[in-house]
């Protein structure tokens, strides 16, 4: 058996990728939905968002942030395997495809590690923050992650066009 | 109207980027 880090790097870029956008989808579908309901029915009764943002949010988080780095990693990785890591970020001739794509995802990991995971970590508590500081992160941490899920649309058309094609 | 406000707007605001950045992309190409 012939082993191929190259197809193996590869593997593990996929891999990480769904975990990341996955758990990306979860939070702007799912969760801050969720959480702003739970807020409302708390006033009429209801159990609120409490369990969410104790038992769930940081779990996600958890894998959130970190699948991230192992994305980007792997795919630099892949990228200098390729000997296209310098062509495709300098989106030269057909490698400005993949390129784009990794300018891309690079943009979503500096909001995951420079704006959403230090402003949810005041949100959730992790560090003290004052009620005024909390708003500010949540409104911060929400348009980051609210950006993420719209560049995750052209991303992930231009992962996949530098193999397929793009849709037009 | 802020568009990244609503899931719809990121949504549209997504696929508007797509076509824009492809467009550019495949003039760098040179397609």
């Amino acid at each position: 058996m012939d082993l191929s880090l190259f197809a193996f790097e590869r593997w593990v870029h996929f891999m990480a990728g769904i975990t990341w956008i996955g758990l990306l989808y979860y939070f702007n579908f799912v969760q801050v939905p969720a959480v702003a309901e739970g807020t409302a029915d708390k006033e009429k009764g209801g159990p609120g968002p409490a369990a969410i943002s104790k038992y769930v949010a940081p779990r996600a988080l958890l894998w959130f942030r970190w699948a991230s780095l192992v994305t980007w990693f792997s795919g630099a990785f892949y990228l200098m395997g390729a000997h296209k890591f310098a062509s495709a970020f300098m989106l030269q001739g057909q490698d400005a495809y993949i390129g784009m794509g990794a300018w891309l995802g690079t943009i979503m990991l500096f909001n995951v590690w420079g704006l959403i995971w230090p402003n949810q970590k005041k949100i959730l508590g992790i560090v003290t923050a004052t009620d005024e500081e909390k708003a500010k992160a949540r409104k911060i941490a929400f348009l980051a992650s609210r950006t993420n899920t719209m560049l995750s649309i052209p991303m992930l058309m231009f992962m996949g066009s530098a193999s397929h094609g793009l849709p037009f | 109207m802020n568009p990244l406000a609503s899931i719809s707007g990121t949504i549209i605001a997504g696929f508007v980027l797509a076509i824009v950045l492809g467009l550019i992309v495949k003039m760098l190409a040179g397609v």
